[in-house]
C-alpha cells in the first residue's frame, strides 16, 4: 500500500473493509500489493477474477483462493447479466417468446428458438404437421449455429492462452456464418426466425449457392485449426490433462455436450432422442477418452466437420424442395402473410396489406386478432430438449390455456455445466482455471437469462 | 337467453331463472328453450357442487356432447371437444375474452367466465414404456410402505408426469436414480411454476429426469403451498439440482431444505422478494425517454 511519500499508483489501490483489506487490480504493478500483503503474509489471499476480466467469458466472477500460484477454492459468482427474459416472456405472446428467448444464448440463437418452438408445438399437437422444408431449414440453421459457436469457442479460448492467430481465423470464419444467417433470416444474431409452426420466411434466391460455396470453403479452411492446434507442443501442454472431468463426475453434475463426450460416451441427443427429423442424417456422434480440455477441443473441432456434412445434405434436400411451405398449414397459428422484397428492402408484402385494408373485413379480423392477442395453447407442459454446442438445452413450457406462457424456464446447459468449476480447477494453477472454464464454453447471457 | 351461453357459463345466468327461459320462447327455438330450462333445473339441482366443476360441467352441457345439438364439421374436430370430467385439474378461471379490465366491455364477451384446466391424472394404461417405469416405481414403492408417496400419473403429449408426495421427494429421487429398472441417472434441473389459483399447492416443484441406460425422460413434479413454501433438497441425490434449487428458491421462494448453501444466484443478494412468482409485477419502473414514459407491459392495453 503507498504512502504519503510514494506517489499512488492509480492502477493498484487498496483500502480497508469489513472483510479485510481489499485490492483492485487491473494488471501493471503488483509491487503495492505484495507491500500491502506483508504484515498479514499467513494469510490466505481471495482473488475476484472478473466480473469484468477480458478471460471469464463475459460477466462471470470467479471468486478463486489461492496459495501462491494455486488454487485451493474455486467458486463461481452469477447473475450480472440476468435480465428476466422468462418473466417477460410470460407478458407477451407464444410467438413473441421466440423473440426473447432467441436473446439467452447469444452465440446459439437458433437452438433456444427451436427448443422453445418444439415444446410449443408439442403442447400444440402440431408436431407431425410441420413441413418437411422448415424442418430442414431448422436443421440447417442450427448446424450452421453450431459451427459458429464452436468457432467463437475455440478462437476465445485460443486467445486466453496467447494463441491470437486461432482466434483471428477461429472470427474469420465465424464472420461467414454470420454472413450466410444475414443472409436467410436477415439479422446476423437474434433472428427470432424458427417460430412455432415451422420458420418465419422462405429461403431467398440464391441462397443455397451461398451455402455449398461456404462449405467448399470451410473445408479447406478447417485443417488450420487442425495444423495450428493439433500437435503444437504449447498448445498441448496448456489443454492436456486440464479440467478433468470423468463420466461420473458429468452424470452427478449434470454436464451435457462435448464435456460428456470428452469421457468417451457417445450421447448426443440429435441421435438417442432425434428432433425435427435428424435421423434422417449421416453423420457420427464424436467423442474423446481423455476427459480433458484437449479432448473437448478436438471433439468441438471433429464436430464442426460433421456439420458440414449435415449442412450438404440439407442443401441438398432442400434444392428438391423449391416452392414447398415453411410454415404449418393451419391458419390460426401460422403468420398471416410472409415479408416481401420492395424497392427498400424487405418488408410488409404490399400484395397481403391490400388484401386486408382493401378487400377482405375478415382477413383483416384474422390478421388483427392473430397479431396482437396470437392463439392460444392448449394446457400442459412439455419439455423438447435439443443438443445444442454446450450441452442439452431444453425449454419447460408451460400453459394454462391462454395466449401467452403462463411459465417458460429454460434448462441452459452454460448454466448447469458452469458448476463443474470448482471441481475442474481446484488443486491446479491459476492460470489452468481460465483453460478449463474456456472449455466448459459458457456464454453468460444464457446462464442469466 | 343469449346464443352465446353455449359457449361458457356466463355470469348472471344462475339469477336468470326461468324468466330467461320465457325470453328465449320469443327469440329462440324451441330447441333451445327445451336446453335452457333443462340446464336451469340442473344448475338449482346442483347448488352444493364445487363452483368450478359445475363450470366444467356446464361448459361440457354448452358444447354439445349432448344428443341434441347438431354441429357443423369444423366444430366437431377432436380439438374442439372438451375433455372428459376428471382428466382435467382445474386452477382458477379465464374471465371475458380479450384480457381487457378497467374499461367499458364493448365486445359482449367480457361476461364468459372459462375454467382454466390443466391436464389431471391419467388412469392405466399409460401406453408405451411408461408403464414399465409406473410399475417398478409402485413395486420398489410398496416394498418400502411409501405406496401413498405417488400422488397420481398424468400422460399428456407424450410425456408422463409423476407427481410426488413433498415429503417423499428425496426417497422417490434416491430410487429413480439407484434402481436397476429405473435408471435415471441424468437430471435436468428443477424449474419452478407458480399457480396462485392452485389453492393448497400454489408453488410446483418439476424435475426432468433422463435414463441414458434406457433412453427414457420422466418429470417428477412436487408441491408446496405459499403458506409452507418447503420442498426436500435433491442435491445429496443430484449434485446438479446445486444451483438449480437455488435459483428456484431466488425466482418462487420455495425453501429446500437440507441444501448445502440456499442462498440467491441470479438477483443481487439484498434483493426483495421472489420476481418470478405472479404476484411480483414485471417492471413496475416507468422508463422515461425525452419526456415520454413507458409504462410496465402488464398496464399497457393488452389483448389476451
Amino acid at each position: 500500500m503507498s504512502t504519503d511519500t510514494t506517489p499512488q499508483d492509480v492502477y493498484a489501490t487498496g483500502g480497508d473493509t469489513s472483510q479485510g483489506r481489499v485490492f483492485t487490480v487491473t494488471g501493471q504493478d503488483w509491487d503495492s500489493i505484495t507491500e500491502g500483503l506483508e504484515e498479514s503474509a499467513e494469510d490466505r489471499v481471495v482473488v475476484n477474477m472478473g466480473p469484468q476480466h477480458p478471460s471469464t467469458h463475459g460477466v462471470l466472477r470467479l471468486i478463486l483462493e489461492l496459495e501462491g500460484e494455486t488454487v485451493t477454492e474455486a467458486r463461481c459468482g452469477i447473475g450480472y447479466l440476468h435480465t428476466g427474459i422468462e418473466k417477460n416472456m410470460e407478458y407477451r405472446t407464444w410467438v413473441q417468446g421466440v423473440t426473447f428467448c432467441t436473446r439467452m444464448d447469444y452465440l446459439s440463437p437458433f437452438f433456444n428458438e427451436a427448443t422453445y418452438s418444439l415444446g410449443v408445438e408439442r403442447l400444440l399437437d402440431i408436431e407431425d404437421q410441420i413441413p418437411e422444408k422448415a424442418q430442414v431449414m431448422r436443421v440447417l440453421l442450427m448446424e450452421l449455429n453450431r459451427i459458429s459457436s464452436h468457432l467463437v469457442c475455440i478462437a476465445t479460448g485460443g486467445m486466453e492462452i496467447g494463441a491470437l492467430t486461432v482466434m483471428t481465423i477461429g472470427f474469420r470464419e465465424r464472420e461467414l456464418v454470420l454472413d450466410l444467417f444475414e443472409l436467410i433470416t436477415g439479422l446476423r444474431m437474434n433472428h427470432a426466425f424458427i417460430r412455432p409452426g415451422g420458420v418465419a420466411q422462405d429461403l431467398p434466391p440464391g441462397a443455397l449457392d451461398e451455402i455449398r460455396d461456404f462449405v467448399a470453403l470451410m473445408k479447406k479452411r478447417l485443417p488450420e485449426y487442425a495444423d495450428l492446434c493439433n500437435a503444437n507442443p504449447i498448445f498441448r501442454r496448456r489443454l492436456e490433462d486440464i479440467g478433468h472431468l470423468d463420466l461420473s463426475g458429468c452424470l452427478a453434475l449434470g454436464l451435457s455436450g462435448p464435456v460428456l463426450r470428452s469421457t468417451g460416451y457417445a450421447w448426443d441427443l440429435r441421435k438417442t432422442q432425434p428432433y425435427s427429423g435428424y435421423e434422417d442424417y449421416d453423420f457420427e456422434v464424436q467423442t474423446w477418452d481423455t476427459c480433458d480440455s484437449y479432448g473437448r477441443f478436438r471433439i468441438r473441432l471433429n464436430e464442426m466437420w460433421e456439420s458440414l456434412k449435415i449442412i450438404e445434405q440439407c442443401a441438398e434436400r432442400l434444392a428438391g424442395l423449391e416452392g414447398a411451405p415453411v410454415m404449418v398449414g393451419d391458419r390460426k397459428v401460422a403468420w398471416p402473410s410472409q415479408l416481401a422484397i420492395g424497392s427498400d428492402g424487405m418488408g410488409n408484402s404490399l400484395d397481403h396489406v391490400r388484401h386486408i385494408m382493401g378487400q377482405s373485413m375478415e382477413a383483416l379480423i384474422h390478421h388483427f386478432k392473430l397479431v396482437t392477442e396470437g392463439f392460444r395453447v392448449p394446457a400442459g407442459q412439455a419439455y423438447v430438449p435439443v443438443e445444442s454446442p454446450r450441452g442439452e438445452l431444453g425449454a419447460h413450457v408451460v400453459s394454462d390455456g391462454g395466449t401467452r406462457p403462463f411459465r417458460a424456464h429454460f434448462r441452459d446447459p452454460s448454466f448447469t455445466n458452469l458448476q463443474a468449476t470448482s471441481v475442474m480447477s481446484e488443486g491446479g494453477m491459476v492460470s489452468d482455471v481460465i483453460v478449463a472454464i474456456a472449455s466448459l464454453d459458457p456464454v453468460m447471457g444464457g446462464v442469466d437469462r | 337467453m343469449s346464443p352465446s351461453s353455449r359457449r361458457g357459463r356466463f355470469e348472471g345466468d344462475d339469477a336468470s331463472g326461468p324468466e330467461a327461459g320465457v325470453d328465449a320462447v320469443e327469440r329462440d327455438s324451441d330447441e333451445h328453450v327445451a336446453k335452457d330450462v333443462g340446464k336451469d333445473v340442473k344448475e338449482d339441482k346442483d347448488t352444493e357442487q364445487d363452483p368450478v366443476e359445475k363450470t366444467l360441467e356446464d361448459a361440457k352441457d354448452a358444447t354439445g356432447t349432448g344428443d341434441v345439438v347438431e354441429q357443423p364439421a369444423t366444430d366437431q374436430d377432436p380439438g374442439n371437444v372438451p375433455e372428459p370430467l376428471g382428466a382435467v385439474r382445474a386452477v382458477g378461471e379465464r374471465r371475458g375474452m380479450f384480457g381487457v379490465s378497467g374499461t367499458g366491455d364493448t365486445s359482449g364477451y367480457g361476461g364468459l367466465v372459462a375454467p382454466k384446466a390443466l391436464p389431471g391424472f391419467t388412469a392405466r394404461p399409460y401406453g408405451s414404456w411408461f408403464d414399465e417405469v409406473a410399475d417398478a416405481l409402485e413395486r420398489r414403492l410398496g416394498a418400502t410402505d411409501l405406496a401413498a408417496a405417488l400422488e397420481g400419473v398424468t400422460v399428456h403429449r407424450g410425456e408422463i408426469t409423476f407427481h410426488v408426495r413433498r415429503e417423499d421427494l428425496a426417497f422417490v429421487a434416491q430410487m429413480l436414480r439407484d434402481d436397476e429398472d429405473l435408471r435415471f441417472e441424468f437430471c435436468a434441473g428443477v424449474s419452478g411454476v407458480h399457480y396462485p389459483e392452485d389453492r393448497g399447492r400454489e408453488l410446483h416443484a418439476v424435475y426432468h429426469l433422463l435414463s441414458m441406460t434406457y433412453n427414457r425422460r420422466i418429470r417428477v413434479e412436487v408441491t408446496a403451498p405459499d403458506a409452507d413454501p418447503r420442498i426436500p433438497s435433491t442435491v445429496s441425490i443430484y449434485p446438479t439440482n446445486d444451483w438449480h434449487e437455488r435459483e428456484t428458491w431466488d425466482m418462487f421462494g420455495i425453501v429446500f431444505e437440507g441444501h448445502p448453501a440456499m442462498t440467491r444466484i441470479l438477483m443481487p443478494d439484498d434483493w426483495p422478494g421472489h420476481p418470478q412468482r405472479k404476484e411480483y409485477p414485471l417492471g413496475g419502473i416507468p422508463v422515461e425517454y425525452k419526456g415520454g414514459s413507458v409504462p410496465p407491459p402488464d398496464q399497457r392495453r393488452s389483448y389476451s
